[in-house]
């Protein structure tokens, strides 16, 4: 017998994390077979050199803070339903979301949770704030070694001073949501199933 | 005494019934298979056993899918297609498109650097995490219907009896019958490449000596041929490679040599190894020159592309057989084609060989088995069943220097195979990607930052 015959997903578990994500049933099959994939151990978790043993990923400037933000605060393996709630911050807004009961928890996948999203990647250290430093390591990450440190610390010190607004010289969230809530669609990806 | 001379008689009887099987099977082995091999002829038995086999597994897969939508089971989706629609577009086109999506500025006014350049890192690294063109590469295709073959069914619950005992019924074939006669053939084939090859070397040089070898190791290829029921169709012989040529093809499994070397003489290139491979080098290189590298000469390149180019410099001896892509690949696509092959200057020959996966799964995944798991598996599927293309051959132009050159071949090749042409090593199987592709991209990206800045400072 495979042994994928046993580990795959129980009816309910699908329906949990189609609750919890909104992603459709075949789309959570496809995601599960994936996940199993990568799962080189075959112990049911990813661990970070599960993530990096993905080329397109490892040339990926941004490469490890993406990883990092699979995992939760100290932990080095992520299990499917993690993975899978990550994900879904990817998931395009359906019109028929938009009216849902605002009583209802917001979705995973609602404009500002992608711009949380986005505004950790930057915010290391999660305080909330993005500091100079912070944004001088993610711009750093990005260029390599091909730009000077003074000309990158001018261009830190420019974007600071376009969206700094209380003058406390970093980025709160609401901040970067002005900077970013227009663009933040281009992260939605369609996942053809 | 009594009792001994009760058993005697059903000893005879034993004996004798298991004398006259022997013989029967031995005749039948010979007569169907060995002979034929001998002189490349063919009854057609395997094309009928083919056919048969394409029936059942059509009624199993319809079995399974009726069992499943019965019981309302979830049938686990095979990981093949792509799983997002993805356009092939540059950083620079996409940068500016985000950029551009926001707002009513003015590209004039476009800053050096937006917070929402990330996006597009961001969206890359997520894509990539939920389907990438590599790992896939790495591990046996996954079939849309199911062949009878536990290791290859991923839905196997007890769906029906009729189902159950067809399949019990094709393990004791495979098993029991399948097995130990390719078994039996494959040690045949091998002894006699061995043996035969060694009385060979002790003929002078000469057409006699080259003619006979070559016979010879056709001979033995075509017994390992039949040894894993392979079923092999061979298109354009015609572009078939000649002495003093270069045979480039695409690398799944070590079968990939068997199959090419039972319809044409070729000089093997490779590492001389220990235990029995080492053995059949050894005497293969008596009747005939085989390029073989003690593991020390592998590492000088310029050792390895000396012999070669000496060799093919000689138009008495046979065309060298190479895989450029250097490991194997699960036949899906195609992957870098390492230069080396490429630099000597000969006319290269591309043979594309596509596998069907539908009986019997050719990719050896060398970290998942070894070489003796892995034949052993071969020889209890059903059937090694493949197409070999031979294209016509090329040769290095103007101004084309090597990489070049093979990329050419290798989309040529990909293109008739109908697989998926890739840029990636097929080194990512075991190792991490080199850090300049990374470097590339941050390149790319500081000169959309720094770029703007010329450009201000010059207005």
């Amino acid at each position: 017998m495979g042994s994928r015959a046993s580990t795959l997903l129980r009816e309910e578990e699908i329906e949990e994390i189609k609750k919890e994500t909104g992603f459709s049933h075949s789309q959570i099959t496809r995601l599960y077979s994936r996940f199993t994939s990568l799962d080189k151990g075959e112990n049911g978790t990813l661990s970070r050199e599960d993530f990096q043993r993905i080329p397109e990923l490892a040339i990926n400037p941004l490469g490890d803070r993406i990883i990092n933000a699979f995992f939760p605060e100290g932990e080095d393996q992520v299990n499917f339903r993690g993975f899978m709630r990550t994900l879904a911050h990817f998931r395009p807004i359906e019109d028929n979301e938009k009216n849902k009961d605002p009583i209802a928890s917001e979705p995973l996948n609602s404009r500002s949770n992608k711009l949380l999203f986005a505004f950790r990647l930057y915010d290391l250290d999660r305080d909330d704030k993005i500091s100079r430093d912070e944004l001088l390591q993610v711009l750093r990450m990005m260029v390599g070694v091909n730009i000077s440190d003074e000309q990158l610390g001018s261009i830190a010190d420019r974007t600071i001073q376009e969206a700094d607004q209380n003058g406390d010289n970093s980025i709160s969230f609401n901040e970067f949501i002005k900077v970013g809530n227009v663009y933040i669609l281009y992260i939605d990806i369609d996942i053809d199933i | 005494m009594d009792s001994l001379a009760n058993f005697n008689p059903f000893d005879n009887l034993l004996c004798i019934l298991l004398g006259i099987s022997f013989t029967v099977w031995f005749t039948l082995l010979l007569v169907f298979i060995i002979v034929p091999a001998i002189f490349g002829v063919s009854f057609g038995i395997r094309q009928l056993y083919m056919k048969t086999l394409l029936k059942i597994f059509e009624w199993a897969t319809h079995r399974i899918e009726r069992g499943a939508k019965d019981n309302n089971h979830l049938l686990y989706k095979p990981y093949s297609n792509a799983i997002i629609a993805k356009e092939p577009t540059s950083l620079e086109e996409e940068i500016k498109e985000i950029r551009r999506s926001g707002s009513n500025r003015d590209l004039d006014h476009a800053s050096e650097f937006e917070m929402s350049d990330i996006f597009y890192f961001c969206r890359q690294g997520v894509e990539s995490i939920m389907d990438d063109e590599v790992t896939k590469r790495f591990s046996a295709e996954e079939l849309e219907s199911w062949n009878l073959l536990t290791r290859s069914n991923y839905n196997f619950q007890h769906i029906s009896l009729r189902l159950t005992v067809l399949w019990g019924l094709g393990v004791v074939i495979r098993y029991g019958f399948l097995l130990p006669l390719r078994v039996t053939l494959a040690f045949t084939g091998v002894g006699l490449l061995v043996v035969l090859t060694s009385i060979i070397g002790f003929l002078p040089n000469g057409r006699m000596k080259n003619f006979l070898s070559e016979q010879v190791h056709l001979m033995c290829y075509r017994i390992c041929v039949r040894a894993l029921t392979a079923i092999i169709t061979y298109h354009d012989s015609e572009n078939k490679p000649k002495n003093g040529g270069i045979c480039v093809a695409n690398h799944t499994s070590p079968i990939d040599v068997i199959i090419l070397a039972s319809d044409g003489c070729y000089a093997m290139v490779g590492q001389i190894h220990g235990g029995l491979m080492g053995v059949i080098q050894k005497s293969m290189v008596k009747a005939c020159p085989h390029i073989w590298f003690e593991r020390s000469e592998v590492k000088d390149r310029h050792l390895v592309a000396k012999r070669l180019s000496d060799h093919v410099e000689d138009k008495t001896k046979l065309p060298i057989l190479i895989f450029p892509e250097g490991t194997c690949i699960n036949n899906t696509s195609v992957m870098m084609f390492k230069k080396g092959s490429f630099e000597i200057g000969s006319t290269v020959y591309p043979v594309a060989i596509k596998y069907d996966p539908r009986f019997g799964d050719a990719f050896w995944n060398s970290s998942q088995f070894g070489m003796v798991n892995y034949l052993l598996r071969m020889m209890s599927s059903w059937a090694i069943v493949c197409s070999v293309w031979y294209l016509p051959p090329m040769t290095r132009e103007e101004g084309e220097d090597a990489v070049q050159f093979a990329n050419r071949v290798k989309a040529a090749i990909a293109r008739q195979g109908g697989l998926v042409d890739l840029l990636w090593d097929g080194g990512l199987k075991r190792g991490k990607v080199k850090d300049t592709f990374k470097e590339e991209q941050q390149k790319l990206y500081s000169k959309m930052l720094v770029g703007t800045q010329e450009d201000r400072s010059r207005s």
